[in-house]
């Protein structure tokens, strides 16, 4: 807990989880500053996911070492917000938009309290920021694929938390959706906060985000868009299939 | 009524409410299954203690009968997580396992004792006031109304205080856990209550009925809302009532009480499948009706739309020839014009149809709304 961790976020050190004995994740250092937009790529596989459920304790890893903001996870639990995949939930849950948005604040309630009439006040504005506060009344299973990434991100909100991680959040929403999840993650780091997110789309990995982390089973590379969003770093993450992917890399280089 | 049909009564309705409660969350968990892998498994749990302390009303049997409950779902847990077995593969390996154990312990040391296998399959209802609840020589009532009403208490104030906890964990256990709220505690905590309702109904109803009781009201509550508070509500209400009409049914026909209830709870949930508000099959047929005339005007009006104005608005607006065009029958397009000239959005002129404002206006909504939205 020295002086240095603070200034970081999160900070992975020689993280390895394994299932069985097949490393999904191998040695991963991982440094991620404060007030940053950090895009997660890597292939199918890559160990993307099992990042985010390691450093959040859903996962056991083998080795390895966690801080978040200095401290470990429990300590930090207040600071942190989580975005689970869209498709990991039950959508037929006998419940309303506003209700799960509500869920967020569960963490800060403790056990037992119910949330008050300041928690529903949060919820409502977290749905007004994301566009849906008319639907709040709604039952969930009536909500589209955008709506319910919408909700989830709702309920991220209302944890005001300072640290984020958000696993696919832009996985099958439609395009204006996608503008609006973005311009909120925007709208986060320009109040200070951190988030990562697990991103398939290498295409607008340097439109919508300041730094990269690319992960093949091992950390490739890790830093800010415009030094590691290379045709090189890319090729070592995604292997063979990088046909397309020259093009991509040229038109970050073209950038300054 | 006699005092003692007021006694059955009093009981079942207890049973049923005590089991609807964990039963909810075990519907909507989908874990409906290890409510069967354990009321049987807990018979090993009964017969053992029986052994111990030689005594049928000791608490004791209560007590190791819902360990081995828990026992049940660790083991379907353990083999579960080995990966090599799936978890309905690691319940139906489980709970045999166990129950037969019981049943080999039953048929072999207790053949004399009041502890046979039918009782514990089907229990006996009517025997229920026989076994009564005494302190120092008086009379508070039979001891299944003690007993499950305590269970009842208990289910009921877990659920209150724990709502939050296990909504949340029931629908996403992975924030869950990011929150700090363990899905593991959460799930034992729920596990433990359908152990001690198991074993307390166990007594009444018999270890294959108690699985009726637990599943069949909430399967039916949450056809009919959604929202977990009412499903709750429902659920009990709707327990109760298979309870009481199962004693009257059972009362006329002078047959099983526990299967009369488990059959009218297996009624009331046909009845809710066929005739619930919005997902009963009725509603689901008529809605489906309606989408398909509501489907098949919008289409009319968009072909309209799209050709009207054009050279070949002539033919492709001609009333004869929309079975060529949109290969409907011939009857089937008749009766798609009508209701669209019906519902103000075309208008006949001659053998042409042609859109009305409010048409168009439909036809460009109709668009906007099918294509992909947030």
């Amino acid at each position: 807990m020295n002086q240095t961790a603070s200034d970081n976020a999160l900070e992975v050190r020689d993280l390895t989880v394994a299932y069985h004995e097949k490393p999904v994740l191998w040695d991963i250092d991982l440094t991620v500053p404060k007030g940053i937009l950090m895009a997660v790529v890597g292939p199918n596989g890559a160990g993307k996911t099992t990042l985010i459920k390691s450093v959040l304790g859903l996962l056991k890893p083998a080795a390895g070492q966690v801080s978040i903001f200095g401290r470990s996870y429990e300590t930090s639990r207040p600071l942190v917000g989580y975005v689970p995949q869209r498709g990991s939930v039950d959508w037929d849950f006998p419940t309303c938009v506003l209700d799960v948005v509500l869920m967020g604040r569960y963490g800060s309630l403790g056990w037992i309290k119910r949330p008050g009439k300041a928690d529903r006040d949060l919820a409502v504005q977290a749905l007004g920021k994301v566009g849906m506060d008319k639907l709040a009344s709604r039952q969930i299973s009536q909500l589209s694929g955008g709506q319910q990434q919408r909700v989830f991100l709702a309920r991220a909100l209302v944890q005001q938390a300072e640290l984020y991680f958000m696993d696919e959040p832009f996985q099958g929403v439609d395009a204006k959706t996608e503008r609006a999840i973005i311009d909120i993650l925007k709208e986060l780091r320009s109040s200070g906060k951190t988030v990562l997110v697990v991103h398939h789309d290498l295409q607008t990995v340097p439109e919508y985000f300041d730094w990269v982390t690319l992960l093949n089973v091992r950390c490739i590379a890790s830093g800010p868009v415009t030094d590691v969003f290379t045709e090189q770093n890319l090729r070592t993450a995604y292997g063979g299939r990088v046909a397309f992917k020259s093009q991509i890399a040229a038109g970050t280089e073209a950038e300054p | 009524m006699n005092n003692a049909q007021i006694e059955i009564q009093l009981i079942a309705v207890i049973v049923a409410a005590a089991c609807a409660i964990p039963g909810v969350f075990l519907v909507l968990r989908r874990m409906a299954l290890l409510s069967d892998a354990i009321s049987h498994a807990i018979l090993l749990g009964i017969v053992l203690a029986f052994f111990v302390v030689q005594d049928l009303t000791s608490p004791f049997l209560i007590i190791a009968a819902a360990a081995t409950g828990l026992l049940t779902v660790y083991l379907v847990e353990m083999l579960n997580r080995s990966k090599l077995v799936r978890e309905d593969a690691a319940i139906g390996l489980v709970f045999p396992v166990l129950f037969s154990i019981g049943v080999i312990l039953i048929s072999r040391f207790a053949g004399d004792v009041h502890l046979d296998i039918d009782a514990v399959l089907l229990g006996e209802l009517a025997f229920a006031p026989f076994s009564r609840f005494e302190i120092a020589g008086t009379d508070l009532g039979p001891r299944a109304l003690w007993l499950m009403g305590g269970i009842l208490i208990i289910n009921l104030t877990l659920i209150i205080v724990f709502f939050k906890e296990l909504k949340l964990v029931s629908f996403d256990p992975g924030l869950a856990s990011a929150l700090g709220v363990s899905p593991v505690a959460i799930h034992y905590l729920l596990m433990s209550q359908v152990s001690v309702t198991a074993v307390g109904a166990f007594d009444a109803v018999g270890s294959v009925l108690v699985v009726a009781l637990m599943i069949a009201p909430p399967a039916t509550a949450y056809l009919l809302t959604d929202s977990l508070p009412r499903m709750i509500v429902y659920s009990v209400l709707i327990g109760m009532a298979g309870a009481l009409s199962g004693y009257w049914v059972a009362h006329s026909l002078d047959v099983s009480i526990a299967g009369c209830m488990a059959g009218m709870s297996g009624v009331l949930f046909a009845v809710a499948f066929a005739l619930a508000p919005r997902r009963g099959l009725l509603a689901q047929a008529l809605r489906r009706r309606r989408q398909k005339w509501e489907f098949a005007i919008a289409m009319l009006v968009i072909h309209l739309f799209t050709h009207e104005d054009l050279p070949e608005a002539e033919s492709e607006c001609r009333v004869d020839h929309l079975t060529e065009h949109l290969a409907w029958s011939e009857s089937f397009a008749r009766q798609v014009v009508e209701r669209t000239v019906d519902s103000d959005s075309a208008v006949l002129e001659g053998p042409l149809l042609r859109l009305t404002d409010s048409g168009r206006a439909m036809a460009r909504e109709a668009i906007v709304s099918w294509a992909p939205q947030g």
